[in-house]
Formats: structure tokens, C-alpha cells, sequence
């Protein structure tokens, strides 16, 4: 059974953070519980599939986030304990849903979970939500390390209880993929089963009613208020003179950095764990009693404008600085080296820093940037749509998934990207406003989470492109999570429905449709490039199991290809695939046995077929 | 408690994951705190993992360049790469078997020259052992097994606050049985290796 099912109160173990938060949940008595992965969540998200399979915890991967917000909100409203996972863009997908969630509140415990990404580890931005629990008058909470993310998951659910409506948790990168050691605590028993009580006049949001609504969630933020003053995740250490205000992960590297500068009888410190409503007198309390303030927070001035602001109120002319040249960023995540030697010039405290050695005459290091697995069918399918659209000049917006690495070259087929589904709308706007051929690309469950839209938009609108669709079968990029269009059979599950991607695609009226099997190179580019001539909409859906994923559910190997004698040294495997199972020997190509899946796609396109399955060598002793 | 920081580099596919997870649990046994964290966004599709490991009371879970105490490469032009997370007091071990990256295939760079690359982390750290893992991972009977050779050659350093044993205990928890033995083999060969190269 599940490890986080198991473990016993008082037992210790390591976790990592997503575990912890997934542990808390089920200790909170979470039973139902929804997401559209996407990282740094995911793992938490796993967990919960993982011990959905083996307990009566209720769990979904939904085709977005705001569809996972909707489900948990109905679940929460029926009574049962609800918890929504995604990444922080996800929210800006949940963000319609979460307003007015708001206002309408819940009756069981809920909590949304952001996992913010400073440094944009593996996200196209670094946005802050700190500010949606501003924008949404919903309490917020941050933890700042594993453990108490844990024991803060718990109280989130309480809150969200006390206070009837939804509670943010807020994680950044590094709560989510840090591990420590963990005391476990009781788990509570799931309650799976809730009842819909009939209030139209509380839970249908006319105008008439919203207008009353506000008013109930104002009130509630009053109420947060209140709860924010004395929680305990708001809390001060020491009482020295130099203030210092930080929230997260912010507070360990200055934890560690006051020790290390031995300044623990100089400083006061107020870690914001409860950061939304924040609470007024405490801040104000605390400023009263410094003489000078530094705000610790990666990301945007959330506190320190809120700190500056409370400061005026009470009439304090003392400097409070943060975000500034010389100071701190709005930009990546922070290190403990980087507090370390703010907090010292700040509040002038000689330090000295490691001696570092001059790495001013290493050579130059070969790049390893992250690449498409060898015989990875998106390769093949950038291969061939390049040739199919030989001579014309494109535009190829793309979309979020393995596929977006298409990026580098040789195959360089992306050109534009800012989000979910952004592909298809955008190929719209190309497409209206230039003379170029535009081609786009999109993944099966980025399709499904915020692709079709776009698609019946440029159905209607007739617009003039091919989107090509890359159907993998699985979630490749956040790990092989199901989506609507995967057998779920292949994973021993039953009860499921499946959602064809090529019905769905000639149902909203798309004119050209064709299915191509992107190992078959020929074939798939005399299809492309008849989609390609199409005037209109016209789809392409490349379908090939994800190269990882058929090797994770064991699916039947193909033999490896060699390159033999016939090679006249042409390289266009090499220099058109760059297929990592290829790499030089003595100036020849050779081909890794171990890495090669026998796609076959290079032995297609050699020009003197030199690319043969290899042969068996006889192995004499 | 003194606070030690590790720094562990690898290609995606090398098990740093599995290794850190072995000292966790090692730290875990001993009641040493610990603090950890991983970068992995991309391990599967040829991506660079790094973990950082701090035993000790630190709060932080990551590690600023020029903090490491201990540097483990387990490719050699990632410990060149990763030789700005280190000082002049750091100790770095590094396996000699390079894996090269698909930009020095297709012509796009050029892998550094081992001897010179050996010569200048010796320049400029404390101390460097540096040996060919993969060898030993193959003669220990577990090809995979590289982690555990360089956690061998890891533990053999002292730097840690873990002893061998306990080391040795917590990887019978984290690693399959099957491989168990291969990789005890490996983890003693590692840590001869260390031993010699010391």
C-alpha cells in the first residue's frame, strides 16, 4: 500500500514536498481531490492517483484547471473536504472560476493549491499569486518548508471551514522539490459522501444575489483578518532594532543568514505565513519597534508595499526597503548567499563571503540543453511537416508539452508561444494578417485542455491553417498523465470513457482531416503537404505512442537499427533528425543500440539506405 | 551541528535521484538533519539533474555558488560546469566516463580535454578524486550502478556525517533487491577507489 497511507502518527520519514502537502491533505481527511498537472505540482497530484487506487480518496485528472476548480467546488459545496492542485498558470486557466467561487463560498473545507515557479524552472513565466488571493479577497497561506507544509495543508482545511469558503496554498518551486524529514501526524477519517442542499438564492449568481455575496465575502475578509493577527503561522523571532520581513523560503535564507552573521540579538524577525489578508496590527506593532525594515520576497513587492502603506498609517517615517538596484529583484528565485550579503550591507554588518576561484580561463562547455528522446514520433513529425512545406514560407506557432523542444535546431519548428492552446488562436491572428503559410502545433492533452475552443473559433471564422496535432497517447512532458483521449485499459483501470481527438476535430466542422502514422515518413508528408495546400482549416493528427511511455507500459520492442558500410557519410540523418541515439565515431555516424527504438525514421530518409535493422552479432567466446 | 553542504550533478538517467535519496534516508537513520532539494525538470529527455543535500541545522534547502563543501560529478563536463558552486576549500569528486551531449554530436561544441579538465579543478579546489566509475560500475556487475561508486568514493571523503554503515543500510531500503549486492560491490569499489586517488 501507499507509503503516505500507511505511515503511522509520530513515524518520521523523507519526503519530498508534494509528498508532505499530499500526506497533510490525507491527514486533513481530503476525499476528493482534482488537477491539470503541470510542475512543480505534479507529484503532488501523482500521489493522490497513486492512493486513489487503493483507498476510497476520490481523484481526477481534468481536462484543465478551471474544469478541476468546478468539480472540487461542487465537492466542497456538497460538504466534502476538496482539494484543487495545479501550477501557477493554471490558475490564471482556474482564475474565472475561482472569483466567483469566491463570492459563493463552500460548505466542506477546500484548498487550491498554486505552485508558483520563481526562476521559471519549467514555466513560461515567474508570475506571482500572491496577488489572486488580493484579487479574490480569499485567504492565503505560505509555507516555508516541508514539514510545516504538511501541518499547514491541515489548518488550511480547518480555515477554509471556519471561514466557509476556499483557502489559496501558495508553494514555490522549492517547497514542491525539497525534501526533509517528516513526523507524520493522525489521519481523519474521509467522509466521501456529501449532500446539495437547495439554495438557489445563496448559490446562483444573478446579479441580485452577487451583490449580496460581496457584501458575505467582505465580511469573511474582516473575519480572515482577525485570524491573520494572531495565527500562529504569522509569528516574530527576536527583538533587536533591524526588522526584517519575509514570507516561504525567503525566511530560511534569512534564518540562515542571521546566524551565520551572528546578528540574532540585533534583528527582529516577522515570517508571513498567513499572507492574505495580512495582518494590519501585527505589522504595525512590529514596525513600531524597528528602526530600520528590509522585506525578504522573491517575486513582486507584495508585502513591501503593504508593509510601506501600514507604515504611513501609523504615521512611522522609518526607511523600509526591499525591492530595490542595490538590493533585491523582482527577478528568479533568491539564494541564501544573496540574503546573506543584502542583509549585511543593509544593516552594515561586515561579512566575508568564501573565497571563490577564477573560473575565467575554463573552456568553453558543450551546451546540454533538454532534447526530444531518441525516436521520439515528434521528431518525425517536425521532419516531415518542414519537408512537406518546403519553399513556402511559414509560421509555425506551438504549444506547451515535449513538442515545444522542436525549438532547437535542426528541426526549429517553433516559432511563437505564450500559453496553453495558444497555438491554435494565435495561428488565427497569423493567418488573417500575413501571406504566410502558417502551421501549428499542439500536444493531445493540450488539445484537450484549452485547444478546441480555438479550433471551432477558426472553424468559424474561417481561418487559413493546418494544426497539426501530436497525438502521443499520454501527458508526456509532466510525467505520462491520462487525459481524455488515452485507452485506460492500457493502465489496468476501468470505468472510464475515451474521447476520440479525431471525432471531436471533424465534428466542430473541420474541412480537411488526416490521420498520419509519423513513422511512415513518406506517407506522412504527402498528407501534410495536401493539408498544407488546403485552403481553410485543415488537421493533421500525428499518431504515435510517447517513445518513454510505451517503454514504461512495456508495449512490444522494436529491433535497434545500425548504420552499415553503405554509408557514403551524407550525415542527413544527423544533420535533419539529430536524434540523440545518433553520435560520431572516427568521423562516421554510428547509431546507439542501447538508446535506438528502431522508429526507423533515419533508415527512410538516408539517401543510400545504409540504415539497416541490425544484425545479430554472434557472440564467440 | 556543523553544516555540510553536497552538491551532487548529473546527466538525467545517472540515478542522482536514487543517490540522494540513499544519503536521505542514511541522514534520516542517524538523526542528522537534512535538507534537500532537486532540479529535474527535464531528467528523462537529456537534461542536467543537480541535487543539493545540507546536513546540518541550516533552514535553506539550496545552496548559492561558492557554498559547496562537496561537489559529486557524475559526468565530467558537468563537475567542470558545476565548478562555480565551489570554493577554494571545496572537495570535488568527478567519474571520468563522459556521456556527450547531442549538441558536440551534431558539431555544436567541442567535449573538453579530460587531463586539462582534471588539471584545473585540481587548480582551483581543495582537493579532487577523479576515476573512471563507470569501469568499476561494470565490474561490480551493474552497469547502472555508477551512483553508487561515487556515493562509495562520497562516503570515503568523511566529509559527511554518515558512516558506512549506515549508508549501507539505508540503500538495502532504497534500492531494489536485486541489485543489492552489485551495488555494495559498487559502493566498495567507489570507495577504494577514493582511498587511492586520496
Amino acid at each position: 500500500m501507499h507509503k503516505l497511507l500507511t505511515g503511522k502518527p509520530g513515524e518520521k520519514m523523507l519526503l519530498l514536498g508534494n509528498e508532505a502537502i499530499a500526506r497533510g491533505a490525507i491527514e486533513a481527511g481530503v476525499a476528493f481531490a482534482s488537477t491539470y498537472p503541470g510542475t512543480p505540482s505534479s507529484e503532488l497530484s501523482l500521489n493522490f492517483f497513486q492512493m486513489s487506487r487503493e483507498s476510497d480518496l476520490y481523484f481526477e485528472y481534468s481536462t484543465n484547471e478551471k474544469v478541476a476548480m468546478e468539480v472540487s467546488a461542487a465537492a466542497a459545496n456538497a460538504g466534502v473536504r476538496s482539494m484543487c492542485v495545479m501550477k501557477h498558470v493554471g490558475l490564471n486557466v482556474a482564475a474565472d472560476a475561482l472569483m466567483t467561487l469566491a463570492y459563493v463560498g463552500v460548505k466542506g473545507g477546500m484548498v487550491v493549491l498554486t505552485a508558483d515557479d520563481p526562476f521559471m524552472f519549467s514555466s513560461q513565466n515567474e508570475q506571482d499569486n500572491r496577488y489572486y488571493a488580493k484579487l479574490s479577497g480569499l485567504p492565503m497561506l505560505e509555507p516555508s518548508s516541508v514539514q510545516e507544509a504538511k501541518e499547514m495543508v491541515g489548518y488550511a482545511f480547518d480555515l477554509s471551514e471556519k471561514l466557509k469558503e476556499p483557502v489559496l496554498f501558495r508553494t514555490t518551486t522549492r517547497i514542491n522539490h525539497s525534501s526533509g524529514i517528516v513526523k507524520l501526524g493522525k489521519i481523519r477519517k474521509r467522509i466521501t459522501k456529501g449532500d446539495f442542499i437547495k439554495d438557489p438564492l445563496n448559490l446562483v449568481t444573478v446579479p441580485a444575489v452577487s451583490r449580496k455575496l460581496h457584501v458575505k465575502l467582505l465580511k469573511n475578509y474582516d473575519s480572515a483578518m482577525q485570524l491573520a493577527e494572531s495565527s500562529t503561522y504569522n509569528f516574530v523571532e527576536g527583538d533587536g532594532g533591524w526588522g526584517i520581513v519575509c514570507n516561504g523560503v525567503g525566511y530560511n535564507y534569512v534564518s540562515d543568514a542571521v546566524e551565520e552573521l551572528q546578528i540574532e540579538d540585533r534583528v527582529r524577525v516577522l515570517r508571513v505565513g498567513f499572507s492574505h489578508p495580512l495582518p494590519p496590527k501585527l505589522i504595525k506593532d512590529f514596525l513600531g519597534r524597528c528602526e530600520k525594515v528590509l522585506v525578504v520576497e522573491e517575486g513582486e513587492p507584495y508585502l513591501e508595499e503593504a508593509v510601506k502603506a501600514l507604515a504611513q498609517e501609523k504615521g512611522l517615517t522609518l526607511p523600509i526597503a526591499g525591492k530595490a538596484p542595490e538590493l533585491f529583484s523582482r527577478l528568479y528565485e533568491y539564494n541564501p548567499a544573496q540574503v546573506r550579503t543584502n542583509l549585511a550591507a543593509y544593516f552594515g554588518v561586515p561579512h566575508e563571503s568564501p573565497a571563490l576561484p577564477d573560473l575565467s580561463d575554463l573552456p568553453e562547455i558543450p551546451q546540454r540543453p533538454p532534447t526530444l528522446c531518441a525516436g521520439c514520433s515528434h521528431r518525425a513529425t517536425f521532419y516531415e511537416v518542414r519537408k512537406a512545406a518546403e519553399g513556402l514560407e511559414t509560421i509555425y506557432p506551438t504549444d506547451i508539452g515535449c513538442y515545444t523542444l522542436g525549438l532547437l535546431p535542426p528541426l526549429s519548428s517553433a516559432d511563437f508561444l505564450i500559453c496553453m492552446g495558444s497555438s491554435v488562436g494565435t495561428s488565427g491572428g497569423f493567418s488573417k494578417v500575413t501571406d504566410k503559410k502558417v502551421i501549428a502545433f499542439i500536444g493531445d492533452s493540450t488539445f484537450f485542455h484549452s485547444g478546441i475552443p480555438g479550433l471551432i473559433n477558426a472553424v468559424f471564422n474561417n481561418h487559413n491553417f493546418t494544426l497539426v496535432i501530436l497525438d502521443n497517447g499520454t501527458t508526456a512532458m509532466t510525467g505520462h498523465q491520462p487525459h481524455p483521449g488515452v485507452d485506460m485499459q492500457q493502465l489496468q483501470m476501468d470505468g472510464f470513457g475515451r474521447v476520440s481527438i479525431e471525432a471531436v476535430v471533424r465534428a466542430v466542422g473541420v474541412p480537411h482531416v488526416t490521420v498520419v502514422k509519423p513513422y511512415k515518413v513518406k506517407k506522412s508528408i504527402e498528407a501534410i503537404r495536401a493539408a498544407i495546400d488546403f485552403e481553410g482549416v485543415s488537421v493533421i493528427i500525428s499518431q504515435e505512442t510517447c517513445a518513454l511511455y510505451a517503454k514504461s507500459l512495456k508495449l512490444a520492442r522494436r529491433k535497434p537499427f545500425e548504420v552499415t558500410d553503405k554509408c557514403r557519410n551524407h550525415r542527413d540523418c544527423m544533420d535533419n533528425l539529430a536524434c540523440p541515439a545518433f553520435y560520431v565515431w572516427n568521423e562516421r555516424i554510428k547509431i546507439d543500440p542501447n538508446l535506438c527504438t528502431g522508429c526507423a525514421v533515419c533508415a527512410q530518409i538516408c539517401p543510400e539506405n545504409a540504415i539497416l535493422p541490425r544484425k545479430e552479432k554472434k557472440v564467440t567466446a | 551541528m556543523k553544516t555540510t553542504r553536497l552538491i551532487i550533478v548529473a546527466v538525467g538517467g545517472q540515478g542522482n535521484l536514487l543517490a540522494s535519496s540513499v544519503l536521505g534516508e542514511a541522514a534520516l537513520m542517524a538523526d542528522i538533519p537534512l535538507q534537500m532539494s532537486e532540479i529535474h525538470g527535464m531528467a528523462q529527455r537529456g537534461g542536467v539533474v543537480e541535487s543539493a543535500l545540507i546536513f546540518g541545522n541550516a533552514r535553506s534547502t539550496i545552496i548559492a555558488d561558492g557554498e559547496a563543501d562537496i561537489l559529486v560529478g557524475f559526468e565530467p563536463a558537468e563537475t567542470l560546469r558545476a565548478l562555480n558552486r565551489c570554493n577554494t576549500d571545496t572537495v570535488v569528486i568527478t567519474n571520468l566516463a563522459p556521456l556527450m551531449p547531442f549538441t558536440v554530436n551534431i558539431g555544436k561544441g567541442v567535449y573538453p580535454d579530460l587531463k586539462q579538465l582534471q588539471n584545473l579543478i585540481r587548480a582551483k579546489t581543495a582537493k579532487l578524486i577523479a576515476f573512471n566509475a563507470a569501469k568499476l560500475a561494470e565490474k561490480a556487475g551493474n552497469p547502472l550502478a555508477v551512483n553508487m561508486v561515487l556515493l562509495g568514493a562520497l562516503i570515503q571523503t568523511g566529509v559527511l556525517p554518515l558512516e558506512t554503515d549506515q549508508v549501507k543500510e539505508a540503500m538495502q531500503h532504497k534500492t531494489k533487491p536485486a541489485f543489492l549486492a552489485s551495488n555494495l560491490k559498487a559502493f566498495e569499489l567507489g570507495y577504494t577507489a577514493a582511498a587511492k586517488a586520496a
